[in-house]
């Protein structure tokens, strides 16, 4: 739907030159909701708008939906921009235009006659719960109900692709919650492609298929939310994740845990094939170690089990031992010791250094 | 002189001040707009970029807007004679008013589409329209409210201007008071122009706030 081949966007301000987007090459499936994940600066913006040809690229190409877009001149740029949905972080809507006019706008560029403009319009403020405020101004509106509109409005054209650049942070949880659902159901019942930029990590859990983690500019990290999630190898995207779980203790939570508890505290990855919180319970019950949960938490990414519990074991010390020593062949263990034994330190399955970067993930 | 043969003159005047005054908004409020909407979409980085005409824009609106108005209205009389065919009288007024308005008016349109929120025109070349477009039903209906307000401010500075204009060019309520008021040391007739004078301006800028209050309510 998207292709991003070497695309280098470049700003000259004064004497000062930023690269915003620097040397990326992606692909954005067909079907698919493609999140963009990073810091303020990052070039998340910069990345949609080349996407949209609100911006020429410096190098490289884009093409979408089959479309090269680099090089061609304005006058044909315009039809291209028409053909993609775009949704802002603050709406942007035209305050000189009830809600109903909003959602004409695009219409009305695109050359609609009046009648199919009313039938459309109707159609598309149905679609996203808004019907009874058709007459009403923006301004009377809420934030999710203007995000709302600044969706019917992207979707008026009935575009294959729509860009969501941050649409859902001026908005509460609950509300970017329901306008969340809103763009699954764009993507699933209308089948539109969607590219949700954000920097919450919890947007693109709940939403994402595949995810870029963007940095400085460039594309530090991609692939399947989960994948990302399971094995995160760049900083940023462990920055990231750790904002999205709070399952991991904190060295100085560890401490405070250490001194509470008489057992040995380890904290345990779980995941949805060898290490079900099931499968956890069962491996220590076979050793005759009991546990007890201190920490932790689950919830899911991509729609799969993910997260950590953190254990306080108590047994013989060598079955506690082996215990551990069979959880860490199934997934990440992190051993913070107790019980009279120095902490043990990360282990794993891929062995230290590998995804046991437990410790680190949750700074 | 009599009241009676005063009168049918200050009615005459009145005639000339409006004549001069809503001229003068007419055509220098829509030069203006076309001026202020050029120097706005000429700026960097905005709808039509272009260094050049910004620039040269600039350099003539700053270059006009600081000349007094009263040596503006003898400076610009070869002009105004190659227009409007005479050198005096309303007319001629009118020609040199229009001229300065055009560029107060410039400055007005141009700092209220600054400060509009850049996001509803991003919006709308998100959505493909193209730059008359954009001008016409994004810049100017969304800053409509401000517009008016500025347009009645401009109002208020046109009839002062055509006072001034008056004492030079001949016509319109200025002439009337300096002529029958103050050459003749007769206040009762300034006091009179004046109060003609702060009528209009009331009546004006009543009328523009109760229209910038109808678009603003939205
Ligand atoms: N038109 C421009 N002119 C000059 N520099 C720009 C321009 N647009 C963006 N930049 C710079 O490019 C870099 C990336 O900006 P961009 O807006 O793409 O970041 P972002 O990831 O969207 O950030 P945010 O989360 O704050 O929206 C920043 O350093 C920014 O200052
Ligand atoms: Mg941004």
């Amino acid at each position: 739907m998207v292709e991003l081949r070497g695309v280098t966007k470049e700003f000259t301000d004064g004497r000062t030159r930023v690269r915003a987007v620097d040397d990326v090459s992606l692909d954005i499936d067909r079907g698919e909701i493609f999140g963009v994940i990073g810091y303020s600066g990052a070039g998340k913006s910069t990345l949609v708008r080349l996407i949209n040809a609100l911006e020429a690229p410096t190098a490289g190409t884009v093409s979408v939906d089959g479309t090269v877009l680099t090089g061609l001149p304005e006058r044909r740029l315009r039809p291209a921009r028409a053909g993609v949905g775009f949704i802002f972080q603050q709406f942007n809507l035209l305050s000189s235009r009830t809600v109903a006019g909003n959602v004409a706008y695009p219409l009305t560029v695109a050359g609609w006659d009046r009648a199919s403009k009313a039938a459309r319009v109707a159609e598309l403020l149905d679609f996203v719960g808004l019907a009874d405020k058709a007459g009403q101004r923006p301004s009377q509106l809420s934030g999710g109900q203007k995000q709302r509109v600044g969706i019917a409005r992207a979707l008026a054209t009935s575009p294959a692709l729509l860009l969501a650049d941050e649409a859902t942070s001026a908005l509460d949880p609950e509300t970017t919650r329901d306008v969340l659902d809103l763009l699954r159901r764009v993507n699933r019942e209308l089948g539109v492609t969607i590219v949700v930029i954000t920097h919450e990590m919890s947007v693109v859990t709940y939403l994402c298929d595949r995810v870029a983690v963007m940095d400085g500019g460039r594309v530090v990290e991609l692939g399947d939310v989960y994948d990302i999630f399971a094995n995160p190898r760049e900083p940023v995207t462990r920055r990231f994740i750790a904002t999205a779980l709070h399952d991991r203790p904190r060295p100085d939570v560890v401490e405070r845990l250490l001194e509470r508890h008489q057992g040995r505290i380890v904290t345990v990855a779980v995941s949805d094939e060898t290490a079900t919180s099931t499968a956890i319970t069962d491996v220590l019950r076979h050793h005759g170690v009991d546990s007890a949960i201190v920490y932790g938490g689950i919830t899911e990414v991509g729609a799969r089990p993910f997260g950590s519990l953190t254990l306080e074991l108590t047994g013989a010390p060598d079955d506690v031992r082996t215990a551990i020593a069979d959880l860490a062949a199934r997934t990440e263990v992190v051993d913070h010791g107790g019980a009279g034994t120095p902490p043990g330190g990360p282990s794993g399955p891929d062995g230290p250094g590998g995804r046991a970067t437990g410790t680190e993930a949750a700074r | 002189m009599s009241w009676s043969e005063l009168g049918p003159l200050l009615g005459q005047a009145l005639g000339q001040t409006l004549y001069m005054v809503v001229g003068t908004l007419l055509v220098g409020g829509v030069l203006g707009l076309v001026l202020g909407v050029a120097l706005y979409v000429s700026r960097p980085r905005n709808l039509l970029p272009n260094r050049a005409v910004a620039g040269v824009l600039n350099v003539l609106v700053n270059t006009v807007r600081p000349i007094p108005f009263i040596i503006f209205v003898t400076a610009v009389q070869p002009a105004a004679i190659a227009v409007t065919g005479t050198s005096y009288g309303p007319t001629y007024a009118l020609f040199a008013m229009a001229v300065m308005a055009t560029f107060a008016t410039s400055r007005i349109v141009e700092q209220n589409l600054v400060a509009l929120d850049p996001g509803v025109v991003e919006a709308a070349r998100a959505m493909g329209a193209g730059p008359v477009r954009i001008i016409t039903t994004v810049l100017i209906p969304e800053a409509l409210g401000p517009l008016i307000l500025g347009y009645t401010f401009l109002f208020v500075a046109i009839v002062d201007m055509s006072a001034v204009v008056g004492a030079v060019a001949g016509g319109g309520l200025g002439n009337f008071a300096i002529v029958y008021g103050y050459q003749r040391y007769d206040y009762a007739v300034t006091w009179l122009t004046v109060a003609v004078i702060v009528v209009i301006v009331q009546l004006a800028q009543a009328l523009g706030n109760l229209l910038a209050r109808r678009v603003l309510r939205r």
